[in-house]
């Protein structure tokens, strides 16, 4: 009896199977995809880019920047951080309430009151610490749970959270990258704001990153003989006398689509609590020494929040 | 299958009304000829690219004023050419010829195959010169800008069809595994490529779906196209080179159902920024990749009777004992690397290379080169002139694609791990992998030169071929002058 068809039509299947899986599956998930909004805030997200950036990302894909930069932050998971930001009006109760939830000793809880607001712990366990403020809320004192994304990536201060499919939505194509040879660059317009930064970094890598293996993009500069002035748009580099390093337009756009590379806003599917500006004033009693100590605890990262005040074990 | 019928087993069986083997090595001649010489060329430009891009990391100012040598196009058309100069291309011919003979049967129409390799090439120059020139569109391994895949698509179309009609007309009507493989590749590869074309480079879908199908068509062109082509060529030349049987016709059905059945799934990266059930679904596939290389190694090792010195006879035998053990280790890093990735740290360093090097090198382009090695003696009629320079091709391909992927290998778990356990200064992580990447340039260098004797190989004896005929149909044609000659 002859099985071939039946054979070919079993492997057709077999293959067709992850056709279906992966083509058309996911077309029909994230192709009809529409910019979202960020949680909380509610702005539109992402925003198209500007002209001038949308043409770097020509210059950006023309020579191959992602073999070597990966835009995609990773995350392992997420910490969970109780902030307490008000004692409120009936401030035993509150301390009452904020000592039980947060297993403080009787020591700590008497400092309680003075610089707020201050970290009480951090946990793997969100729903512990969501128990916690609700009870620290119902007791009339205010505390909110952080959301902090960890991992590796957020460690190298790549990125705040992971990269979710919302934040391609308008590049094409997207260039997630293979290969990290050199740094990460999802948020890189977050990191180095410094335009002229990274023009020097193009033209001279060496010369912004000591011993950096990067090759030097000077294809894009134009190196010119001094004529009379140095040109305003001349770059702070090394280059011999008599000479001036102009960069070029497409230069001027792959740093503008560089420094349009971020991916720093909250969102459902990627969640993270952004520190909110230091309050300028508060009602809180004390003097405006423990206030300025107040908002430097408040935008310092959580290691170092957490290092002046010890967290529960988690 | 009923009882009665015996396991096709051995490669030739004695068939009614076969084509001789002579019959079908002529019918094939021609187009093997200029596949193999294509892809003996592009490997060399290959290399030459390849050594740039990796000699880059040892001098960032190398070529560094011009445009076109920059390392981002570099990497790419060392790639392009590798896998699409010489892989399919090498890959096609030594299927084009198992078919037929296996078929018992002569090549179809030799002619419109010549047509279609033409446009194969045709295509891939056009691309790689598009990628040099800063067209390429940015989705690995389907950089070459879009008319240079049309030409490739339609290239391969011709040559396909044909391969079908030739398998249509097999007077051996017993299906060999090898044939499953290969006729399943053959197909398979259009669909992939065409579907990624359409819908990157001609329609393109949105945002991170593009990734999506990118990685989706690398991962079907490098486990299941190279892995069905490969293992079906391994299946086949080795039991006809040892003259054994091959141990389990069923098992090797298992190896082709494994693949096809799962290496179809693999390829998105675990962290990647997709829905979840997708890097899920993916590591799972490449967690089952374990029963193919189960299958297939033990099948091969009842064949050789476990004694992997039964691989060091001949000239191109060593070549498939080399393309199973980087087949092993492939599958293995990848598995592993699959399982233990926790982070996508692995996935994203010089890992990765190392994996699909195995991959595309050390398996798939040694079952090419041993294939070749077989088939251009059969169709020539000639020997190698110096079997020393195949054996020095072997050497030099063995231990370059060695210190190339051990390098990358262990390199892209120290990275990995660097990137978990330090912090602060990323550039002390870029100069710890500094020390890898130059033993891996030694690799590129003697990859570089295996590729160089490979060449002087086919190329040497498809003209020694040439000249001979070309004497002889100088004589024929001058034989009546002679004659007339002698009579005055």
């Amino acid at each position: 009896m002859n099985y071939g068809p039946i054979i070919f039509l079993a492997a057709f299947l077999a293959l067709a199977t992850s056709w279906f899986g992966m083509v058309l599956k996911p077309t029909e998930q994230l192709g009809t995809m529409q910019q979202t909004n960020t949680v909380p805030g509610g702005a539109l997200y992402p925003l198209g880019r500007p002209g001038l950036a949308r043409q770097g990302a020509e210059i950006y894909r023309a020579n191959g920047c992602a073999y070597c930069h990966s835009q995609q932050v990773g995350q392992e998971g997420s910490l969970a951080r109780l902030v307490l930001s008000d004692l409120g009006t009936n401030q035993a109760a509150a301390l009452r309430a904020v000592s039980a939830a947060a297993e403080l000793s009787e020591s700590d809880s008497r400092q309680l009151g003075s610089g707020l607001p201050r970290d009480l712990f951090t946990t793997r366990d969100k729903e512990r610490a969501d128990a916690a403020a609700k009870a620290i809320n119902g007791a009339g004192a205010k505390a909110t749970v952080w959301v902090v994304p960890i991992g590796p990536d957020e460690t190298w201060g790549w990125g705040k959270r992971r990269s979710v499919a919302e934040d391609y939505l308008y590049e094409a194509p997207p260039m997630p990258g293979v290969l990290r040879v050199g740094p990460d660059l999802a948020n890189v317009g977050v990191r180095l704001p410094d335009p002229n930064w990274h023009l020097r970094h193009l033209y001279a890598p060496n010369a912004v990153v000591p011993k950096s293996p990067m090759p030097p993009y000077r294809f894009l500069f134009e190196k010119r003989r001094l004529k009379g002035q140095r040109s305003p748009e001349a770059l702070a580099v090394p280059v011999e006398t008599g000479y001036e390093v102009i960069p070029t337009a497409d230069a001027r756009a792959l740093v503008a689509y560089v420094l349009s590379l971020r991916q720093d806003e909250p969102l459902f599917d990627a969640p993270f609590t952004a520190p909110e500006p230091a309050p300028a004033s508060t009602n809180a009693p004390g003097t405006t020494a423990t206030n300025a100590t107040t908002s430097a605890t408040a935008t310092n990262g959580p290691a170092a929040a957490t290092a002046a005040n010890p967290p529960a074990k988690q | 299958m009923t009882p009665s019928v015996p396991q096709p087993v051995s490669p030739e069986l004695p068939v009614p009304g076969a084509f001789s083997t002579a019959e079908i090595d002529v019918s094939c001649r021609l187009p093997l000829f200029i596949l193999f010489i294509s892809a003996a060329i592009w490997a060399v430009i290959a290399s030459v690219f390849g050594l740039i891009s990796s000699i880059k990391f040892h001098d960032p100012n190398l070529l560094a004023d011009c445009a076109w040598l920059t390392y981002g196009r570099v990497r790419p058309v060392y790639l392009n050419s590798m896998l699409y100069g010489f892989c399919v291309q090498g890959g096609l011919g030594v299927g084009l010829w198992m078919l037929a003979r296996l078929g018992a049967t002569r090549l179809s129409h030799p002619g419109l195959i010549l047509i279609g390799a033409a446009l194969w090439n045709l295509g891939l120059t056009l691309g790689i010169g598009g990628i040099l020139a800063g067209e390429s569109t940015g989705i690995p391994l389907l950089e070459m800008p879009r008319v240079a895949p049309v030409l490739m698509f339609v290239g391969y179309l011709v040559i396909g069809v044909w391969a079908v009609v030739t398998f249509h007309h097999r007077r051996q009507r017993w299906l060999y595994a090898s044939q499953w493989f290969f006729f399943a590749a053959l197909f398979w590869f259009a669909w992939v490529y065409s579907t990624a074309n359409l819908l990157l480079l001609i329609y393109p879908v949105r945002g991170i779906t593009q990734s999506i199908i990118g990685w989706w068509y690398a991962a079907n062109l490098q486990v299941v196209w190279f892995g069905l082509t490969g293992l079906g060529t391994i299946l086949y030349f080795v039991p006809r080179l040892t003259g054994r049987e091959l141990h389990s016709h069923h098992l090797s059905l298992l190896t082709f159902w494994m693949i096809t059945l799962f290496g179809c799934w693999t390829g998105i990266p675990y962290q990647a920024p997709v829905p979840s059930w997708l890097p899920v679904s993916s590591r799972i596939a490449t967690v089952f990749l374990i029963f193919p290389l189960l299958s297939f190694g033990l099948n091969l090792r009842q064949t050789m009777e476990a004694r992997a010195s039964n691989f060091f006879s001949g000239l191109a035998l060593p070549f498939f004992g080399a393309a199973a053990a980087g087949f092993f280790s492939a599958t293995i890093l990848r598995t592993g690397g699959g399982l233990l990735d926790e982070t996508g740290l692995l996935a994203l360093s010089w890992f990765t290379p190392a994996v699909e090097h195995l991959q595309f090198y050390a398996f798939f382009a040694m079952t090419v080169f041993g294939g070749v090695y077989v088939i251009l003696p059969q169709l020539t009629g000639l020997q190698f002139h110096s079997p020393r320079m195949v054996k020095l091709h072997f050497w030099l391909a063995v231990i370059g694609i060695a210190l190339l992927t051990i390098s990358l290998a262990v390199g892209g778990i120290v990275q990995a791990s660097r990137m978990r356990t330090q912090s602060g200064d990323f550039m002390r992580v870029v100069q710890g992998m500094l020390m890898f990447l130059r033993v891996a340039t030694i690799g590129d260098l003697l990859l570089a030169a295996g590729h160089v004797v490979f060449a002087i190989n086919v190329i040497g004896l498809v003209s020694r071929f040439a000249r001979a005929e070309a004497v002889e149909a100088i004589e024929a044609a001058t034989e009546d002058l002679y004659a007339t000659g002698a009579k005055s």
